[in-house]
């Protein structure tokens, strides 16, 4: 039978980025890879560590960018030489460069959007509750405190050992995180 | 680069960017106690107050001016534009410094503008939606503003692409999207910093809200960092352009001492200018009111004022540009221009913007006058008024005596364009306000970022 999982990491607590670097290296290096950090600040070096190298928001802002810029010229394009043509001074229909400061400006715009909204639907947000929020001194992580959450479905995890383990990194306050 | 050494954080011969002996909580707790613990001042009142009442004598004169038509503002043939496009051009351009700080120091790694950033974000959001009102009031009817955009309507006609006006409901929109979305990302943190450390039910539920649910993960962290360098790599060329666009108003136009190349680089450098006044304007009073101090030192003042004298400077150049263009042409109507900014009927307010603009800025060649808050507010305000001056005078002594004497005119604004002006001011004042009193002015996750680096740069 299908068993509801109750809980959903084991949360550790650091004073000093450094040591949370640190820990974050070791806990890879002992083969655990579902765990993530939170942080107040972005920490230089802590994606690294946890193994996070890859991003996909520089695609999705190219892509922005190209469907902008192509569809911004497009559009002027259709409008001027194909819906509505009108002969203004004898230019040609197809008059670019006076399309260039539109196409430019629809570049930015989409490149932006996409940048932003790709940004947070890549981060999963908006999710106004998530099990990390129950761990009793979370909310210091947007203070001064620096955390570490190796997550149970890791094939590695194990309730007693990876407490040892998370223990043993100069850490406090490692506590159960139920959902 | 020669500016380097001296611009890094700790170096002993300059005052440093954030006063030592700071902490991760110090900083998080001091700045978001101004919004969360502190009681609304009775400061905060008597300013919002002022604010509040200028945006009712806005609503006033857009009320009237719905009812009755733009006649009741001064314009007329030679004189179409007036204040409203002065206007325009003024808030546009004190709009450019925030994206300005946030985009262009983020990219060229200047950690000064840690401190003043978040608020000159804001500046520039709501100098936009000032700048924004002018160009739809003067549409005559401004309802119909959804026809500038291109929208499958039952007429079957599209906008002109071909016109600057038309570049321009581009380019600005365009700016104003992209500054909001530069300013709510930055604020994300932040929110949910505030939502953490809220007490009262309410205030956690509506900055919860806006922070989406932001929880420090590493993950997004990452995302994030690479998404907001992206966002200034984009915005820099975007602030650039959009002021660029607006001189093309004027300079795709035939108009003596408007039709001239050296519009957009002299327009942008107006506007970084203006808008370098304004966040002095603005910066200097608030750390004084909130003692921020420590967070806004004199390293700052002394950066923005060095920026405010170069740029200054380039304006000058643009104005001596001008009569010698006018010269140099040898053509019959760019000569009667210069004659009549020096000689006509508008002339002081020629030698007035000459006195604002070029002459006043070199006393910013003064370190002592750079590191002194009030000689520097004083300039910054003699600042703003100048280029509310030089935009006048490009578009008024422009306009009204053009090639044909027998069609010239004079140009005088009304009470209500007055009214309007000031009203604008009162909207710009009230929402910075409401600003300043619901979220973080300065950003808290990246002064926390600016402890750890000091810290770390203390220890080697």
């Amino acid at each position: 039978m299908y068993k509801i999982p109750t809980l959903y990491g084991l949360i550790a607590e650091f004073d000093k980025p450094e040591q949370l670097i640190a820990a974050c290296e070791r806990v890879r290096e002992n083969g655990y890879r579902c765990m993530d950090a939170y942080v107040p600040y972005p920490v230089k070096g802590l994606a690294d560590a946890l193994g996070f190298r890859k991003s996909r928001v520089p695609l999705v802002t190219l892509i922005g960018g190209i469907l902008g810029c192509s569809g911004g010229y497009y559009l002027q394009y259709w409008c001027s030489a194909i819906s509505y043509p009108i002969n203004v001074g004898g230019r040609p229909l197809n008059s670019w460069p006076s399309f260039i400061p539109i196409t430019f400006e629809m570049t930015i715009l989409f490149a932006s959007l996409f940048c932003v909204l790709g940004m947070l639907a890549l981060n999963g947000l908006p999710r106004p509750h998530h099990p990390v929020f129950n761990a009793p001194r979370f909310a210091l992580a947007t203070r001064d405190r620096f955390f570490l959450c190796i997550e149970a479905d890791d094939p590695k995890f194990d309730l007693r050992g990876t407490r040892l383990f998370l223990e043993g990194l100069h850490s406090h306050d490692v506590t159960e995180v139920l959902y | 680069m020669g500016l380097s050494p001296e611009l890094k954080p700790g170096s002993p011969s300059r005052p440093p960017v954030l006063e030592p002996g700071y902490t991760f909580a110090g900083v998080t707790d001091k700045i978001s106690s101004i919004v969360l613990r502190r009681k609304t001042s009775s400061g905060w009142i008597l300013g919002f107050g002022i604010g509040f009442a200028l945006l009712m004598i806005l609503n006033m004169a857009i009320g009237y001016l719905l009812i009755k038509g733009v006649g009741i503002w001064g314009i007329d043939i030679p004189v179409g534009w007036g204040f409203a496009i002065v206007n325009f051009v003024w808030w546009i351009g004190i709009g450019h410094a925030g994206t300005l700080i946030s985009a262009i120091l983020l990219l060229l790694n200047q950690q000064w503008r840690t401190s003043i950033n978040r608020f000159a974000e804001a500046m520039t959001l709501f100098a936009v939606a000032c700048a924004g009102l002018f160009p739809l009031l003067h549409l005559g009817r401004p309802w119909y503003f959804y026809w500038l955009f291109p929208y499958p309507s039952t007429m079957g006609v599209w906008p002109q692409f071909r016109s600057p006006l038309v570049w321009d409901v581009f380019a600005v929109s365009t700016y104003g999207t992209v500054s909001l979305m530069f300013w709510f990302v930055g604020l994300i943190p932040d929110l949910a910093t505030l939502r953490d450390r809220a007490t009262s039910t309410i205030k956690k539920k509506v900055y919860g809200i806006f922070a989406m649910g932001w929880r420090g993960s590493a993950r997004h962290w990452h995302r994030y960092e690479t998404a907001y360098l992206l966002l200034a790599g984009l915005a820099t060329p975007l602030v650039i352009s959009v002021h660029t666009v607006v001189s093309f108003d004027f300079a795709v136009g035939i108009i003596p001492g408007w039709h001239s190349t050296i519009f957009p680089p002299y327009f942008v450098a107006g506007a970084i200018f203006s808008g370098f006044a304004m966040v002095l304007t603005l910066a200097i009073p608030l750390r004084a009111a909130y003692k921020l101090e420590d967070f806004i030192t004199i390293r700052h003042l002394d950066n923005m004022a060095r920026i405010m004298l170069a740029t200054g400077l380039i304006v000058a150049y643009g104005y001596i540009m001008e009569m010698f263009t006018a010269w140099y042409s040898n053509d019959t109507y760019e000569i009667y221009l210069a004659w009549n900014r020096l000689h006509g009927p508008y002339s002081f307010l020629y030698y007035l913007l000459i006195l604002c603009n070029i002459l006043t800025p070199q006393l910013l060649w003064f370190k002592t006058i750079r590191t002194s808050p009030i000689p520097l507010f004083c300039i910054a305000i003699v600042v703003n008024i100048g280029m509310w001056l030089e935009r006048f005078v490009i578009v008024v002594i422009s306009l009204h005596r053009d090639f044909l004497p027998s069609s010239w005119g004079r140009y005088n604004g009304t009470i209500w364009d007055w009214a309007t002006l000031f009203g604008s001011m009162g909207l710009f004042v009230a929402l910075l306000f409401l600003f300043i009193r619901f979220l973080p002015m300065i950003s808290i996750f990246e002064m926390r970022e600016l402890v750890h680096t000091t810290q770390e740069e203390g220890h080697h």
